[in-house]
């Protein structure tokens, strides 16, 4: 698969995800309607609903993942070692130069996000700058920037924000059936009822977000960095560095995991649904068998 | 069908050919360019930091003249190339210069502690990475074009149309070797 594939790929996901999200919603919507005698008018009101809520997420998605992992935008004089590093890798592969965050957290990870190459911010942690060298930073930096290259920033992030949302309001309703029950019962009913229904497709949903992820999209980003620096084994130190790291991220959700380099997650019920990382034993074998 | 359709089929094939192929190939020269320019924006911060650097050292080291002159010599040609194979030749002789005058600073203790000298150091040191960096993007739109514009059938019409192959920008082997370390 090429840069040229991968980008038309990327596209194609894009639509199918903002499909699948809008059918979802609005027979949520149907349903719901369906409770207070106009299913129709439910599924109409999901219907703007979902309109103004993907427009806000093309437009605003990298703030609201921003938010979500509490990441502090940085400027040259902050870390200029950091800075002049991707300054010379976006040089080296002719995009214009995203935005750089850094979230204050001893974890070891990254991630990319941004609707464009124009607007792209890349993310490390604290934990990822102090603990990795040199060359190993640049790879890890090299697989983020490939992924801005690539296109694969737009449809990781829409996944975030649109399937994300359904995913977070299954949560929701899930919880507050569980807890909220026994003190009020009558408006209870309802949302028990969702939340079952919800329950009962988060399978589904967690199927919308696989569509968007794709295993062979780390590793063409792994084998572009590579291109990108010249030298495989930097990468490859750093995931084995990076996989060995105990120390979980704070602020990140289900919804949010699949952008980081290394899965975020160690357990919950979603984990091990949301298998959307390759193995980084894996990726570390084909990194240093080319 | 006469022979004549037939010519006229085989001619209508070949210009539209023709159109596509030199779409590809401006396309392709565009992003040449592109990349040329990203490396002419950080050989022109080279040679701009240069003046700074000199009127630095010259504040301790007086005396090393040749050396001064050299450095000074390598930035006119730099800024003076027309084409990449003389910007390539310039900026060859700029690194070649500076290395001798960072190696005499080395004798100068004062001008070393200077935090005006370490930082123009440090940027110079930048600068020729990103030189590094531009010349490997720069290099890769070269191979691409120029395999565009040197495989078959291409090759009989490229010229035709006006394109030549793009020149690489490379680095003297006496530059990219390894400086030795003595003790």
């Amino acid at each position: 698969m090429t840069l040229y594939h991968q980008i038309a790929e990327n596209r194609r996901r894009t639509f199918f995800l903002f499909f699948f999200t809008f059918l979802i919603i609005i027979s949520l919507g149907y349903l719901f309607g369906a409770f207070y005698g106009d299913s129709y008018a439910g599924a109409l009101l999901a219907f703007i609903f979902t309109i103004f809520y993907s427009l806000i997420s093309y437009f605003f998605s990298a703030n609201i993942v921003l938010a979500i992992s509490g990441a502090k935008p940085i400027e040259k004089k902050d870390n200029p070692y950091l800075y002049r590093m991707v300054e010379n890798l976006c040089i080296g592969a002719g995009i214009p130069l995203p935005k750089i965050y850094i979230i204050d957290e001893p974890a070891l990870n990254a991630f990319a996000t941004g609707r464009d190459q124009n607007h792209g911010v890349l993310v490390v942690t604290r934990g990822l700058l102090e603990s990795l060298e040199n060359e190993e930073l640049e790879g890890v930096l090299a697989h983020e920037l490939s992924h801005i290259q690539n296109q694969d920033i737009r449809v990781m992030t829409l996944a975030a924000v649109l399937a994300g949302a359904i995913v977070m309001l299954a949560d929701i309703f899930l919880r507050s059936s569980r807890w909220g029950s026994s003190r009020s019962r009558k408006s209870g009913g309802i949302l028990i009822l969702i939340g079952l229904i919800l329950a009962l497709l988060s399978p589904l949903f967690a199927q919308l977000i696989k569509l968007a992820i794709s295993r062979q999209r780390e590793f063409l980003a792994d084998s572009a960095g590579a291109l990108l620096t010249r030298y495989p084994e930097g990468l490859a130190k750093a995931l084995e560095k990076i996989s060995k790291d105990p120390m979980p991220l704070q602020n990140v959700s289900e919804a949010t995991a699949h952008l980081y380099i290394k899965n975020p997650l160690t357990k919950g019920m979603f984990a091990s649904m949301f298998s959307t990382h390759p193995p980084v034993e894996e990726r570390i074998k084909r990194l240093r068998a080319s | 069908m006469s022979i004549t359709n037939y010519v006229l089929i085989v001619l209508g094939a070949i210009v539209l050919f023709a159109f596509w192929l030199y779409n590809s190939l401006v396309r392709a020269k565009t992003r040449v360019e592109e990349a040329w320019s990203h490396i002419d924006v950080q050989l022109n911060r080279r040679a701009d930091l240069i003046p700074n650097l000199l009127e630095t050292v010259k504040g301790y080291a007086k005396h090393e003249k040749g050396i001064f002159e050299n450095v000074t010599k390598a930035r006119s040609a730099l800024l003076g190339a027309k084409s990449v194979k003389e910007s390539e030749e310039a900026d060859n002789m700029l690194t070649g210069a500076l290395k001798t005058l960072f190696a005499v600073a080395e004798n100068y203790p004062n001008l070393k502690a200077s935090d005006n000298f370490k930082e123009l150091q440090d940027e110079l040191s930048d600068t020729e990475n990103k030189i590094a960096y531009a010349r490997q993007f720069y290099n890769g739109n070269v191979r691409d074009f120029n395999i565009l514009i040197k495989s078959f059938p291409n090759v009989l019409l490229a010229s035709v149309l006006g394109f030549k192959a793009a020149e690489f920008f490379q680095v003297s082997q006496e530059n990219s070797k390894k400086p030795e370390v003595k003790f």
